[in-house]
């Protein structure tokens, strides 16, 4: 084969591989940033959640299974945010207030995890609480007390905590649903809030 | 540099290939990956300079022979092209940290894929040639620092929103000061600039 020929040939060859790779990268050139890959991808595989144990802002220790049978409502957050995490609160009572009475606290819930164990104890969590109205209940604050869990709950909701030069945190805010199977199941912006809300009545 | 280094060309295989191993050490992973700008404009261009002098080691009649087996100038530009674009997307950046086989495809892909073929391939390319190399570079750099500037979101979950801010004026600076130094070649025709004559090899054309 003359050079002309085999420099075209390979040359569609690496063409074509190059694009499989970005194709292939970007899942089909939709998603370019970790973030929406991260959303993507539960939507197409709902993910297995680690059992973890978490203490409320009353000072109770529960484990995330307690919440199978229901959808969950997750955000995370650590209560000296004074930006994002302050409208994470008002975007969840806003979720919170448009579902069915009937439907909260028996079949749907709110839970906030923060992701700062050594400050947020169950005081700090409870002065966040009852700032939006979260009565414990259908809606508890907590925090992952055990670090070896809270990384691995991070790693499976794909939170990437890192801190900043103020002494806080920057980190991937979202709203997440997790279904009755225990599973993640969606994940989306949080000024989607009434969709989100919408989605979970359609679910209940 | 190739001049310098020609002399002791064992040697200085050796020198780069410690330079690569140093670089792959956790430390200096951690040191250049914790800020986005040390992650983009520092770590990976060395990178790619490592692929530069590894195939500048290269005697020039077997860099002739790679350059036939391989098909020519095109495959090894387009394979730069491809390479060096993925590791510009902010969802490679994140998987580089995140995804030990993504670091793995980092340290291997911007040396082997982007900065070796591009040396194999310059002798043959012509003036237009390496000014479609040179501009698409600038090009793409100061589009993609531009974008890392007026992003409304963190496009990285890695790295803070301010740094990612920073490196995108880093880039774009960058991508201004190459353009000139670029410019200034192309007008004065000096050691670098593109009209270097070809001084290795039997002189074949290549497609």
């Amino acid at each position: 084969m003359s050079l002309a020929k085999r420099s075209v040939l390979i040359s569609a060859l690496v063409t074509s591989l190059g694009t499989w790779v970005f194709w292939w990268g970007t899942d089909g050139f939709t998603a370019f940033t970790a973030e929406t890959a991260r959303r993507v991808e539960i939507l197409r595989s709902p993910r297995v959640l680690p059992d973890v144990t978490l203490e409320d802002q009353n000072g109770k220790i529960f484990h995330l299974k307690d919440y199978q049978g229901k959808l969950l409502a997750v955000d995370f957050i650590f209560t000296r945010c004074t930006t994002l995490c302050r409208s994470m609160g008002m975007i969840f009572k806003q979720i919170r207030d448009l579902i069915p009475e009937e439907s909260l606290g028996r079949d749907f819930a709110l839970l906030s995890i923060s992701f700062d164990p050594e400050h947020d104890d169950p005081a700090n969590l409870k002065k966040y609480g009852e700032a939006y109205g979260a009565d414990g209940k259908i809606w508890r604050i907590a925090r992952v007390r055990d670090k070896a869990e809270l990384q691995s709950l991070l790693d499976a909701f794909g939170i990437i905590v890192i801190p900043d030069q103020f002494g806080g945190f920057e980190h991937n805010t979202a709203l997440h649903l997790v279904g009755r199977d225990g599973r993640l199941r969606l994940i989306s912006d949080i000024d989607k809030a009434v969709p989100f809300a919408e989605q979970v009545v359609a679910l209940l | 540099m190739i001049g310098i280094l020609s002399h002791h060309p064992g040697r200085s295989a050796l020198a780069l290939g410690a330079f690569y191993l140093l670089l792959a050490t956790p430390i200096a992973r951690d040191w250049l990956e914790a800020s986005m700008s040390r992650h983009m404009l520092v770590q990976m261009p060395l990178l790619v300079v490592i692929g530069i002098i590894a195939a500048r080691l290269v005697p020039g009649r077997m860099q002739d022979s790679l350059l036939i087996q391989f098909g020519g100038a095109w495959p090894c530009v387009i394979a730069a092209l491809f390479a060096s674009s993925y590791w510009m997307l902010p969802r490679a950046l994140d998987a580089a940290l995140t995804d030990p086989w993504a670091e793995v495809a980092k340290f291997l892909s911007l040396p082997f894929l982007v900065g070796f073929p591009l040396v194999l391939a310059w002798r043959r390319l012509t003036l237009i040639g390496r000014g479609f190399v040179w501009t698409n570079f600038f090009s793409m750099l100061a589009v993609l620092g531009w974008l890392y500037i007026v992003a409304p979101v963190r496009v990285c979950n890695s790295y803070l929103v301010n740094d990612q801010e920073n490196a995108g004026w880093y880039m774009v600076i960058a991508s201004v000061l190459l353009f000139f130094w670029w410019l200034g070649t192309l007008l004065v025709g000096g050691g670098v600039g593109p009209d270097k004559p070809d001084q290795g090899g039997p002189g074949r054309t290549f497609a």
